[in-house]
């Protein structure tokens, strides 16, 4: 008796783990078939994510580089051409987030928004930078969102007529949310800034004054926002101000350098100050 | 549109998702106070004289679970049902409460685990996203997760209190609940931070059925598994 139960732990142990197998084993079992569902649910859902982080990415490297090639703009004769390159890399960027759309298409878009967020940001920052180059002012959301709307004929239609749907394409929208919106451009500050400092660098003494114009409109428009905004804004806040500085210190010494320098040594001046900017700036 | 008149509109667009947000934060402070009131009915099942009254107690969170689900009601309208996920933060620690507490409830009753759409009927919500205010499966895994920490306490106190066979169900039901989570390939996220816990209580419980069963208290039991 005493010798049956002093065993009793090991045997229990060894119970316990046959009955693990017997239940791994068995979908039988109402927990282990609960949890099969749940297993699969779960799986679904982070293949999901982990697709919208993959295309995400993309859409980030893809606008980064469309930004360092707008950035080409100062430099170069004919403006057209880069603006018109920088066209078509976007409109790769956007059949990207074509994809994400069509990920999202039955979804709650909240749900996935952490997965790709960065990357829109980054397409925001790219196509508000393309948009100041062209109009010199501030792209819209609206603009922006108008832009991503999707057509699907191909494939769409077989299934469709299957599904006996009245419409012969299907129409999936993306919108950006404000607080992307916002997020993008509090990083086209910065795009600004180097682009200010990079124009007095080729001798341009216009733009770095419409710059300062527009950036201080940005940064009072950001003021106005102030808190109400999500915790990242108040963040961006701090390096818009940074990059704000920047500019005006520019733009005053382009007024009291001006009137004593040539223009042609204008340059020198400023590109021994771009090498004392650059390091400090950390946003791309 | 020019810069100002952009901000102005976003601006308004932030106010209005901050009004929202104090909505909802004003109900489920309300639902946390519901919640917190029935812990403290069921948390007397520990209590030695509380063993006897596992029904009553049972039956009195019940009533609770009315209340929470006229609550619920309140929050549902507090928003637009198709941003579940935007607002999902606020109630996300609540909800996997209530899970907890609706499992534990049930299992006090039947000693069997709570399905998930078990748990949003006492709830009064949906299942399935797009019919509505739904439980997250995660919320509801997280709260089965609670329960079974809260059995590990409820096997030591059974034994305090002198019943010797429930330490003996709770831990076969705690070893099927964690087969059953080792089916899940979790991510590196807050489930499976609170599923690593899990192995703690199996521990714990398992000692517990060892102490019972190397003094021979667990006999009748041991003898009805074994045959």
């Amino acid at each position: 008796m005493k010798r049956r139960e002093g065993e009793g732990c090991p045997q229990k142990n060894s119970a316990d783990t046959a009955q693990d197998r017997e239940l791994s084993a068995s979908p039988s079992s109402p927990v282990i078939a609960a949890f099969k569902v749940f297993q699969q649910e779960l799986d679904t859902k982070h293949d999901k994510y982990e697709r919208l982080v993959k295309i995400s990415r993309d859409i980030t490297i893809e606008s980064k580089r469309t930004i360092f090639l707008l950035h080409r703009v100062t430099s170069v004769p004919d403006a057209e051409d880069v603006l018109n390159e920088a066209d078509v890399k976007l409109d790769g960027v956007r059949q990207k987030i074509g994809q994400i759309a069509e990920e999202l298409r039955g979804e709650d878009i909240h749900q996935f928004h952490r997965a790709f967020t960065p990357g829109i940001q980054e397409y925001v920052e790219a196509v508000s930078f393309l948009h100041y180059i062209r109009h010199r002012s501030l792209v819209s959301l609206e603009e922006i969102n108008v832009r991503l709307v999707f057509v699907r004929t191909e494939k769409a239609d077989a299934k469709d007529s299957a599904e006996a749907l009245p419409l012969g394409a299907q129409v999936l929208t993306f919108q950006v949310t404000p607080s992307d919106y916002l997020l993008g451009v509090a990083d086209l500050t910065g795009e600004l800034m180097r682009m200010c400092i990079s124009s007095v660098g080729n001798g341009d003494i216009d733009t770095p004054f419409q710059l300062s114009q527009f950036l201080r409109q940005i940064h009072d428009g950001f003021s106005y926002i102030g808190n109400t905004g999500p915790y990242e804004v108040s963040k961006k806040l701090h390096t818009l101000r940074q990059s704000l500085g920047k500019v005006e210190d520019a733009c005053y010494t382009l007024r009291v350098r001006g009137s004593e320098i040539p223009k042609h040594m204008l340059a020198d001046v400023f590109s021994s100050r771009t090498t004392l900017i650059d390091p400090e700036e950390g946003v791309v | 549109m020019s810069v100002t008149e952009m901000f102005t509109y976003i601006q308004g667009f932030l106010s209005a998702d901050q009004d929202v947000r104090e909505d909802i934060r004003k109900v489920v402070q309300i639902l946390e106070q519901t919640a917190r009131e029935m812990l403290t009915v069921l948390q007397s099942v520990h209590q030695p004289s509380g063993f006897k009254e596992i029904p009553s107690k049972c039956a009195k969170a019940r009533e609770l679970f009315c209340t929470v689900r006229t609550q619920i009601a309140d929050l549902k309208t507090k928003f637009p049902v198709e941003q579940y996920y935007r607002f999902h933060e606020h109630w996300r620690f609540v909800l996997q409460r209530l899970a907890f507490l609706a499992a534990f409830v049930v299992y006090l009753e039947s000693e069997s685990l709570v399905t998930r759409e078990e748990v949003a009927q006492i709830l009064g919500i949906e299942v399935v996203r797009e019919k509505g205010f739904h439980l997250d499966v995660e919320d509801y895994l997280a709260g089965v997760l609670i329960m079974a920490s809260e059995l590990s306490r409820l096997a030591v106190n059974s034994v305090t209190a002198g019943d010797y066979n429930r330490p003996l169900r709770i831990s076969n039901f705690i070893n099927e609940l964690d087969s059953g989570f080792r089916l899940l390939n979790l991510k590196n996220d807050p489930l499976r931070k609170r599923y690593d816990g899990l192995k703690y209580d199996v521990k714990k419980i398992e000692e517990v059925v060892y102490d019972l069963s190397i003094r021979g208290l667990a006999k009748e039991s041991e003898s009805g598994a074994d045959k």
